[in-house]
């Protein structure tokens, strides 16, 4: 239960901070360290993506064909 | 709520990719033949029962298939899906060492989805045992606007060229082809008619459903199997009185996978226009009027509750379920990517990271990689994806199933083994029957393989 609440929490906190982003167009001076945190946290994970997208995506795509089940 | 026997057949995509200075490549069939190789045991074909009482094996078209035990609670059930992603990711890990050991350098990609680039489909089968009374076009008409509508929370997204609106709702929608159909691999149907109850075939039927896609959101098959399971239990105790017969029920269901604001009305019989969400609240009202008057049990509850959350968040906004649903889950993180890293939508990346998404390997996986950072909501704790790797459901007959599997294997005793039965060979000649599911234990047959 403690950690879905932690989720419900940290989910509201991304809202919010998307909804102050997008409201102002910069970020609140307040806010200006949770922000800094949840930007570092979203480039962290675009790195992540880039390491699982480091093969040829045009060649590993056309190469996927399966036989048709059911 | 009454007791239900559940399972889930999951086809797996699997792609060769070879690597090193040779790159020597495979066919499917030789990949597969790898993966298969350490749990075959000199069988002529690939097809095992596990010992947490799972059914492994090769099915049409290559695909390597993984069917769950029969389980009487869906989160339950859960687990034992995602069991079995992890069966063939281990299995994929160890086949890749054999290659190795062969000469064939590279890494097998596993996907749990339904559709390859070209657009052949493949599937994922919800099975019901259901009771035999019901009568079957009864059946059929009070599911069919279930099943055309469930998507909402059940589709597993689809990307789509930008010049044909970009991505739908439902992999399987656009190959749905019939509203009730024997067939799985052509003419498929809104309603499968296939039924081998594996059971006493007087007291039920088994509902074989292949409309649905495939889920890595545990939430999503948490919501998929738990809504249509309380959906059936209403049909069989004949408690719904609506009609929601829909106008055309093929083309409804393509209309309603293209439109990801979820606002599209479908045409009823009636002449009157609804949404998906619409018919889903209805479909959800007449649930709560019968759980008022039924008995009870957390499951059912924990179902109800995340019903009634998804339908309020796709009223307003569908995106608001970026944690929960796997369609929007995905469209969430394909744009966050391509639009920090400056990918077009119609570029090779977007089509990469859709199966990304669907990777069962962890460490390759989108999917994966938002769940370690907690950004997707779960349903059932790692330990029971473990327990459920190694031991069968306590409650159903595979528990019986799944200690006797261990014990031959062990002693490497020749056995025939199916759903519902389990056969001993030379010296013994025993062939012990289960018709009923709900009984964990064959008395006769735990006392003579306990004795060997």
């Amino acid at each position: 239960m403690s950690t879905e609440k932690q989720q419900e929490h940290r989910k509201r906190h991304i809202d919010e901070t998307e909804d102050t982003q997008s409201d102002v167009g910069q970020s609140d001076v307040g806010n200006g360290e949770m922000d800094e945190a949840f930007v570092e946290d979203l480039d962290s994970l675009l790195d992540e993506i880039d390491e699982i997208l480091e093969e040829d995506s045009q060649e590993f795509v056309e190469n996927y064909i399966q036989r048709g089940g059911q | 709520m009454k007791r239900r026997i559940y399972g889930l057949e999951t086809e797996f995509g699997i792609i060769w990719t070879p690597d090193g200075p040779r790159k020597k490549t495979l066919t499917v069939q030789n990949v597969v033949m790898y993966l298969f190789r350490e749990i075959v045991a000199g069988r002529m074909y690939p097809d095992v029962f596990l010992e947490n009482g799972a059914r492994f094996y090769q099915d049409i078209g290559c695909h390597p298939e993984y069917a769950t035990p029969e389980c009487d609670d869906v989160a339950e059930l859960v687990a034992h899906d995602k069991a079995g992603e992890r069966i063939i990711t281990r299995l994929a890990s160890n086949a890749e060492r054999h290659m190795k050991n062969d000469g064939f350098h590279g890494k097998i990609s596993i996907f749990k989805n339904n559709l390859d680039t070209p657009g052949n489909t493949y599937g994922c089968h919800e099975n019901y045992l259901m009771e035999r009374h019901v009568d079957f076009r009864q059946l059929a008409s009070q599911l069919i606007p279930f099943f055309v509508t469930r998507q909402v929370f059940t589709g597993a997204g689809k990307i789509k060229p930008s010049h044909r609106g970009y991505y739908a709702i439902s992999q399987r929608a656009e190959h749905i082809r019939e509203e009730i159909s024997i067939g799985t691999t052509t003419a498929r149907g809104i309603i499968n008619t296939r039924d081998e109850p594996h059971a006493d075939r007087e007291k039920y039927r088994r509902l074989h459903v292949i409309v649905g896609d495939s889920n890595m959101s545990e939430f999503s098959t948490f919501l998929k199997v738990g809504t249509t399971g309380i959906v059936l239990r209403m049909i069989e105790d004949n408690f719904i009185q609506q009609r929601f017969a829909l106008r055309n029920p093929v083309k409804a269901i393509r209309e309603i996978s293209d439109d990801i604001t979820c606002k599209h009305q479908i045409e009823l019989q009636n002449g009157k226009r609804l949404s998906a969400v619409d018919l889903q609240w209805q479909y959800l009202e007449c649930a709560k009027r019968y759980l008022a008057q039924a008995e009870s049990d957390t499951t059912t509850a924990q179902i109800m509750a995340r019903w009634e959350y998804v339908l309020t968040c796709l009223e307003t906004d569908p995106m608001q379920l970026e944690r929960e649903v796997d369609w929007v889950i995905k469209w969430k993180w394909l744009q966050t990517y391509l639009a920090k890293r400056g990918y077009d939508w119609d570029s090779p990346q977007v089509k990469h990271l859709d199966l990304k998404y669907h990777n069962v390997r962890q460490e390759e996986s989108l999917y994966y990689t938002l769940e370690r950072r907690a950004e997707v909501e779960r349903i059932v704790r790692d330990t029971q994806i473990q327990h459920a790797e190694h031991f069968p459901p306590e409650r159903t007959r595979a528990k019986f199933r799944g200690k006797f599997i261990k014990k031959v294997n062990e002693g490497k005793i020749l056995c025939g083994v199916n759903w519902s039965y389990i056969q001993l060979y030379e010296p013994y000649q025993i062939l012990y029957l289960s018709t009923d599911p709900f009984k964990p234990e064959f008395d006769e047959a735990s006392r003579t393989i306990y004795s060997i």
